[in-house]
């Protein structure tokens, strides 16, 4: 049986009505019931047609966002004709959420922090499969970041794009470099900067951060309690603890707080615009990858078009000075900038031993209960 | 079409309501339906649950203190919020029935101007006037009359605050409508037999406004336990209420089971209040405080 278009149907109701066969009323509510039809099926057409013309990209917004929008997606765009759907989150356990509530399709891009959210994407049956031939670039990326993620799932869910640190940010003009290097960690829970001190409002990094306090591996924490007990000390010094890049760049640039941990890009952006903000990676400083995650139902081979663009040398290049991270280019095969080489994090080896990464399968073992205990502590238990 | 039918006809009325009732069913008990199943469902890993029964989080919610200090926290301050808004609501309500002005309309518009704005908006402006670098401090600094900025922010007495700016229109529209319902010629009547303004008041007006008030003091009261927004902008961690914790189980922990616990439970414990509180007051006289 030959199937009508919506159109063709509408058409020939409409011959049965001029022709007399067709009573007025019963034409209106056939015509209704089509409109009807249409209308309904509409939106779930659109998407499909539309799929082949756009990808959904989902991020952490501020000027780490902008510098994606105009280095890579714009000229995607222009070159391509397919456009990129932008949305933000401040928390990526936000996105997590959205995405377990919609279909699959809905979000198909995330920036994603690493390898231990990469593993609550595995958990949750969302992550997609990469066909690695599609992303020639790749072969130009860090295998020591891509290794992690290999380890978890053998075909890659996502591709490393940036990585960076979470050190300490001070107010030069109430900390001097000199005493913020002594102190180290122990800053964030000195009395002296009482109701001056800043944090960010994260399980990972409050513990990390505790954990260099108290003189332990963050890999391999002996004693919870100590943990906790620092936690709540700078919890109960502290001004408050930032959610956002945004409001890290506020608190410190309107002197509300004199230090705190803090994302060395966004630190980065302060110091370029004239603040007087030191930077400074304690031993054993946390150091973090980002990466594209390719979500399952996504129209794979636009989504690996785009992380091939991103990954061109002049891209990576122009996105990495724009928001201030060191690429996830492997420095021994292709040629960084100067402005790349002097960002803090920036690992010229490409071998990533001087940085401390959190070991994902200690982190993930505990993360349900240092979280819940986190959440307690925050509210003031 | 309308044969056999009367204008009271019960089919009519069950026809009329239908579309509102197909509504609340699919949109309200549905989803809360879906909720209390999903309390018994067990959590496994973060993101990740399984159909598998279990009491764990009932459990874990009745043994745990940390629960239970909170959710008596949040009823404390959407009690304190109401009263105040009760305090502080029923006079303007009183003058704008009570003004001889021609214009009475401009008042009540001024009630609805703040519904204009984002609800998120005006309580991010009270960031800058609570803040240390805020209105008040800057003005205190300003005349010398502080040494350091005063620590107003990030406290439960700016989340009240919050609370006040939000709820407090529809406090003073609920007294409002329910003073606009006073015969006036009862006021006149016990004037005449003798009683004063105070006592016309006292012994009319007071009880017979009485029914918006409560209406109002219920409908504050429910808004401000469940509301979430405002110490999440204006209160530190200390100060979070119940509609934060189950928040953060859901989008922080992605515990959707334990999530779906507390959300029962809150809705559960406004609900028997709202149930006592209509039991004692009088449903129709809550009605009527609401509806005018």
């Amino acid at each position: 049986m030959m199937k009508l278009s919506t159109t063709k149907r509408l058409e020939r109701l409409h011959d049965r009505y001029t022709n007399g066969d067709l009573s007025r009323r019963t034409f209106l509510t056939l015509t209704a019931a089509a409109a009807a039809s249409a209308g309904l099926s509409t939106p779930w057409m659109g998407r499909a047609l539309a799929a082949a013309k756009e990808v959904r990209f989902d991020g952490w917004g501020g000027v780490v966002q902008e510098a994606i929008d105009k280095y890579a997606f714009q000229p995607y765009t222009a070159k391509t004709g397919v456009g990129v759907v932008q949305g933000t989150f401040g928390d990526e356990n936000e996105i997590i959420t959205k995405i377990k509530t919609s279909k699959p399709g809905d979000f198909q891009i995330v920036h994603s922090s690493g390898v231990n959210y990469y593993i609550k994407y595995v958990n949750a049956g969302v992550n997609s499969e990469i066909n690695e031939a599609n992303i020639p670039n790749l072969a130009n990326v860090l295998q020591p970041m891509i290794e992690p993620f290999r380890k978890l799932t053998p075909k890659l869910s996502a591709v490393p794009y940036d990585y960076g640190t979470t050190g300490l940010a001070y107010n030069t003009t109430v900390i001097s470099p000199e005493e913020a290097k002594e102190k180290g960690a122990a800053l964030l829970s000195d009395k002296k900067y009482a109701g001056k001190i800043g944090g960010y409002a994260d399980m990972t990094t409050r513990v990390w951060y505790a954990a260099l306090d108290t003189g332990q591996d963050p890999n391999n924490i002996k004693d919870m309690e100590a943990i906790w007990a620092k936690v709540r000390e700078t919890r109960d010094l502290a001004k408050k603890f930032w959610s956002s890049g945004a409001e890290l760049m506020d608190l410190l640039s309107k002197g509300e707080i004199v230090v705190t941990d803090g994302w060395s890009g966004r630190i980065a952006a302060l110091q370029q615009q004239g603040h007087p903000i030191g930077y400074l990676d304690p031993t054993g400083s946390y150091a973090w990858m980002e990466d594209m995650l390719i979500l399952k139902g996504s129209p794979m081979a636009e989504c690996e078009e785009l992380i091939n663009f991103m990954l061109e040398t002049d891209t990576s290049i122009a996105v990495a000075e724009g928001q201030n991270y060191p690429p996830s280019l492997d420095p021994t095969k292709v040629e960084l900038t100067d402005k790349i080489k002097a960002l803090p994090a920036f690992d010229p080896t490409g071998a990533m031993k001087s940085l401390t990464f959190a070991d994902p399968v200690y982190w993930a073992d505990n993360e349900d209960a240092w979280t819940k205990q986190w959440d307690r502590i925050s509210k003031g238990a | 079409m309308t044969r056999g039918w009367t204008l009271y006809d019960p089919r009519l009325a069950w026809i009329l309501v239908a579309p509102v009732l197909l509504l609340l069913i699919f949109f309200l008990l549905l989803p809360i339906a879906v909720m209390a199943v999903y309390t018994f469902f067990t959590f496994v890993t973060a993101g990740v649950e399984t159909s598998a029964l279990t009491l764990a989080n009932w459990h874990e919610f009745l043994t745990d203190a940390y629960y239970h200090g909170f959710l008596i926290k949040t009823l404390r301050v959407g009690a304190v919020t109401a009263l105040i808004c009760g305090v502080l609501g029923y006079f303007p309500a009183y003058f704008i029935w009570a003004t001889t002005f021609k214009h009475k309309w401009l008042l009540l518009l001024l009630l609805i101007v703040p519904f204009w704005i984002s609800f998120t908006i005006r309580t991010f402006s009270w960031i800058h006037i609570l803040g240390e670098q805020g209105l008040i401090n800057v003005t205190l600094l300003k005349l010398g009359l502080i040494d350091q900025p005063m620590q107003m922010l990030y406290t439960e007495g700016a989340v009240i605050m919050g609370l006040l700016h939000f709820l407090l229109p529809y406090m003073i529209l609920n007294v409002y409508v329910s003073l606009e319902g006073i015969d006036r010629t009862l006021i006149a009547a016990a004037r005449s037999m003798g009683c004063t303004s105070a006592q016309a008041f006292r012994e009319v007006t007071l009880p017979l406004s009485l029914p918006g008030l409560a209406a109002g003091l219920l409908l504050c009261f429910v808004l401000a336990a469940g509301s979430y927004v405002t110490p999440q902008l204006l209160g530190s961690g200390r100060d979070a209420l119940f509609g934060n914790l189950i928040y953060d189980t859901i989008m922080g922990q992605l515990n959707w089971p334990m999530g779906a616990t507390l959300s029962i439970v809150l809705f559960v414990v406004l609900g028997c209040f709202a149930a006592l509180y209509t039991r004692y007051m009088g449903m129709s006289q809550i009605v009527k405080g609401l509806g005018g």
